[in-house]
């Protein structure tokens, strides 16, 4: 399994906290998670489309083609630039 | 560095009384020079306690004036402020706070013409902005010019904190954390508002670096602070410098 979570606005927009999806090709990378985050959601898609949303594997910052592997937990969250 | 005064001892000895600081740290203090970018929600606080702090030279930017809807979070104003510029203000009400510091005033916002003539006089900026080119160009700057950055932000509960050190080779920049290619984000203060709380949390987190990384205490980079004003929570996420960074990347 590989433990997926909202953090920030992110988890106010989406309303969800945190979910699980199986470890496999089509989670095999941070890209491909949210693919396919958004079949299974499709109102998220205009969410996962905005390419300035942020991701961590581990609590370390990566890029989409990250690999990710089972038990891995992958975060996802907005970047702020207000003040 | 001439020795403290028998006033700024006692001015500051709770400070001075932390061995992290004691008097050399206090007289870097005294001697630093400091742009804080931005006099908004989070520059109120932090050049507030930066000033009282007795950070001994302060740069404040901001080309905006002192508006009605600021002074839920802006606590540096009131309403006889309305209408003048907002470094002006703050320059004034933190001279009250402590007349033995110097304040510049610049009261525009710094751009790329601007920019670099402050970059040059000062120890440290601190990107205190509420935009997302105005973030980019003292990145820029401050790579060029290898003075330390420390960038906060804040929309809604949320807030973020990253330290960025040009002169130690292994900091990532905010462009790695945040590659300009990409879409800016819409969401700002104006679009899906903020509380003064939250921009204090992060303001604090931004003076509480600066002063550290002022009086040589050990500061680190590359680990990007998440703050959720809804839960209470912070979360540390590590970054790493990227080699196809276009502003710091070896390309």
């Amino acid at each position: 399994m590989i433990k997926v979570v909202f953090f920030a606005a992110l988890r106010e927009q989406l309303n969800c906290a945190e979910l699980e999806v199986n470890a496999g090709e089509n989670t095999d990378s941070i890209a491909k998670i949210k693919q396919l985050l958004v079949e299974q959601n499709p109102q998220w898609q205009e969410t996962f489309n905005n390419a300035s949303l942020l991701s961590a594997v581990n609590h370390e910052m990566v890029d989409g083609s990250h690999p990710v592997k089972s038990g891995d937990e992958v975060a996802f969250f907005p970047p702020v630039t207000g003040g | 560095m001439s020795v403290l005064s028998n006033n700024e001892q006692l001015r500051y000895s709770r400070q001075i009384m932390l061995n992290q600081i004691g008097e050399a740290g206090q007289q870097a203090l005294r001697n630093a020079k400091v742009l804080i970018v931005g006099m908004g929600g989070l520059g109120n606080p932090t050049a507030l306690y930066l000033a009282s702090a007795g950070v001994g030279n302060l740069y404040l930017a901001d080309g905006d004036n002192v508006e009605i809807s600021n002074l839920p979070r802006q606590i540096l104003f009131s309403e006889d402020d309305l209408q003048n510029n907002k470094a002006d203000v703050a320059s004034e009400k933190l001279q009250q706070q402590n007349p033995e510091i110097n304040i510049e005033v610049i009261d525009e916002m710094l751009d790329a013409e601007l920019g670099p003539y402050y970059l040059d006089l000062v120890d440290l900026v601190i990107d205190c902005s509420d935009n997302i080119a105005t973030r980019y160009l003292m990145n820029q700057l401050c790579l060029e010019h290898k003075v330390p950055l420390i960038v906060g932000a804040a929309t809604g509960f949320d807030g973020q904190h990253l330290l960025v050190d040009p002169r130690n080779p292994d900091s990532a920049c905010y462009q790695c954390l945040f590659p300009a290619s990409e879409k800016a984000p819409v969401n700002n203060c104006q679009t899906i508002g903020i509380l003064g709380p939250v921009l204090a949390i992060i303001a604090g987190m931004q003076s509480l670096t600066a002063i550290k990384l002022l009086t040589a205490n050990k500061v680190a980079v590359n680990q990007l602070s998440l703050f959720d004003g809804l839960s209470n929570q912070w979360r540390q996420f590590t970054l790493n410098k990227q080699a196809t960074c276009p502003a710091c990347g070896q390309a």
